[in-house]
């Protein structure tokens, strides 16, 4: 019988020739991600009552929530990381200002095709985007894995989302992603292994591919994947260095749903507050008063992302009613955005230039909303009280249509930039 | 754990957020698990943490625990005596949290048969729940769930694979 993606990675981890939805399994994985966590979950791994991680390897810790630190509690916590890291000896440690850990992970080679990727965020499912099996756990989880190396998994059921058509001009992965996730809602792929297919996902980059699996822990996701492929290899190489096997579904395999959708005429999409499943096209809040534009995050701080603002906003000024604050996700972004200029055009915009992390995206520092204020922004959640006060409202759209709503003051369509 | 247990219930409703269960602006203001127990279900229920009595059981519709992955969520109702949680279906990482802190949770719709203040009986070994209403199956835990409650959580189950003394 045919198996899923998440069928066949659990199954060869855990030295199985076969696994079915509903088992647990208990594998190894590849790859253990924490960030500034790391300081809580160190403590808990100390409480264990182990003196060192079982594979210091395993672990990539990476510094960006709240970074440089924003008050001495931050700053104590970072402290602590830098002397476990020092202590266990773990290589993959990225400091202050390399990024936020979704983007950074990958760019340091640390996720490939088939690897079990777990990690002490709810959006880690982002690694599917280079064929990995990559899942959310919690920070007690992430203690015994260090203390283990082991962890439990239970075999998913697996949705699979096929997108066909060409997108139209300004039309992106996100307005796509939010598009499926307005319509399967908050808890549509609830404890499933998502895998997203069709000849749309096929044409997208890297970075495109990675807006959608980041956004299907929206919609309540274990993993999700796009299939490896020649887009994926190429950008692989030089990262990855070691071989790997990649795993693809097979054709007969089983599936809870399958979902089809076709995005030839899809419209810019946006989702108002304060839920992720909240979607409407654009045109439906075009004129939505906005104080705040933010361009960034895990979900959309790609240079493809920072260029589709850049194209909208050369030349040209924001209004002078709103703020933007650009960040791009990773140094090496922020590098690449600055030799082709681009960093210079949305300064001159007008764009307030952050360093790479997460920046405003959680509330904690760095454009923290004021009660009645609203912001529109290319992140990946728009719960109440997530950025500063919970009398405050987010939108969540494209680069693009926060690029034309920041020029106009409002909500705008940015077809019509 | 106890292969049968009976309680009385509290029953909810769909889509209760973590952020009911246990409110964000305490996550990293309180620390110990007893004074979690104290703001359990503040914004979903206020007379809860008066009238709570340990043994209780929680019966809820579906998708129970969504929202963020925070772990005190779980804690503060442990710490308020509850002894089992009965949903429809549990967010993801709501279930790896009670799993991993030794509360067990049941996923079945026995919240059709019962009403708050009365009582039911889950057999963890028949793969049953007895309410009021009818009686309601669910799958038993595999032995690897099971061997992790009966450890009393993932840190005792941790140490108990590495061979670590108390
Ligand atoms: S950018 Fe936002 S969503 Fe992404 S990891 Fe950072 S805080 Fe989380």
């Amino acid at each position: 019988m045919g198996q899923t993606f998440a069928e066949k990675v659990l199954a060869r981890k855990a030295g199985l020739e076969a696994v079915t939805p509903g088992q647990i399994v208990t594998v190894r994985p590849d790859r253990l991600l924490t960030h500034d966590n790391t300081a809580d979950i160190s403590q808990k791994f100390h409480r264990i009552g182990v003196q060192r991680v079982a594979d210091p390897t395993m672990s990539v810790i990476v510094l960006d929530h709240v970074t440089p630190a924003a008050s001495e509690t931050y700053a104590a916590n970072h402290k602590l990381i830098r002397e476990f890291v020092a202590e266990q000896g773990i290589a993959a440690f990225y400091d202050v200002g390399e990024g936020i850990c979704h983007q950074v992970l990958p760019e340091q080679g640390h996720a490939w095709p088939g690897a079990v990727i777990v990690g002490s965020d709810s959006h880690t499912p982002t690694y599917g985007a280079f064929g990995a099996f990559a899942a959310g756990i919690g920070r007690t989880e992430a203690a015994a894995v260090m203390a283990t190396g082991q962890i439990w998994l239970r075999v998913p059921e697996s949705i699979k989302i096929r997108i066909h058509g060409t997108l139209p001009p300004h039309v992106t992965a996100k307005d796509v992603i939010l598009h499926v996730i307005g319509d399967l809602r908050a808890d549509g792929a609830a404890y499933c292994s998502v895998e997203f297919t069709g000849e749309t996902v096929r044409a997208l980059s890297i970075a495109g591919r990675m807006t959608l699996t980041n956004m299907a822990a929206e919609m309540g996701a274990k993993n999700a994947v796009v299939e490896p492929d020649a887009t994926t290899r190429a950008w692989l190489a030089g990262r990855v260095t070691h071989p790997y096997a990649e795993i693809h579904a097979d054709p007969d395999a089983t599936y809870s749903r399958v979902v089809e959708y076709d995005v030839s005429d899809l419209a810019p999409q946006i989702a108002k507050p304060h839920t992720v499943d909240n979607v409407v096209p654009v045109t439906e809040v075009v004129g939505t008063q906005i104080d705040q534009c933010l361009i960034g995050t895990c979900t959309n701080g790609r240079l493809e992302d920072l260029r589709a603002a850049a194209d909208i906003l050369r030349g040209r000024h924001i209004a002078s009613s709103v703020r933007l604050l650009v960040l791009p996700a990773s140094r090496a972004i922020l590098l690449e955005a600055l030799a082709e200029g681009i960093i210079s055009d949305l300064v001159a915009s007008g764009a307030t230039l952050l360093n790479p992390g997460c920046g405003p995206c959680l509330g904690a520092h760095q454009g923290c909303m004021a009660p009645g204020e609203v912001t529109l922004s290319t992140a990946n959640r728009n719960f109440k009280g997530r950025m500063g006060s919970k009398e405050a409202f987010i939108y969540l759209g494209s680069p693009a249509t926060v690029a034309a709503s920041a020029l106009a003051g409002v909500i705008s369509d940015p077809r019509e930039a | 754990m106890k292969t049968k247990i009976t309680g009385r219930v509290w029953k909810y409703g769909d889509d209760v957020n973590t952020d009911v269960i246990f409110a964000g602006k305490y996550t990293y203001s309180i620390s110990d698990p007893a004074e979690m127990a104290q703001h359990a279900l503040e914004d979903l229920d206020p007379t809860f943490t008066q009238r709570v009595h340990p043994g209780d059981i929680i019966v809820a519709g579906k998708n129970w625990g969504c929202g963020s992955s925070r772990e005190q969520a779980v804690i503060c109702l442990k710490q308020a005596g509850v002894a089992a949680i009965v949903a429809r279906s549990f967010a993801r990482i709501y279930f790896r949290n009670c799993i991993n802190h030794a509360l067990p949770i049941v996923t079945c719709d026995a919240v059709d048969g019962v009403e708050s203040g009365e009582e039911l009986t889950i057999d963890f070994a028949a793969g049953t729940v007895t309410t009021p209403g009818g009686v309601y199956t669910f799958p038993p835990f595999s032995p690897e769930v099971l061997e992790i409650l009966e450890d009393g959580g993932l840190i005792p189950h941790a140490r108990k694979q590495l061979g670590i003394k108390e």
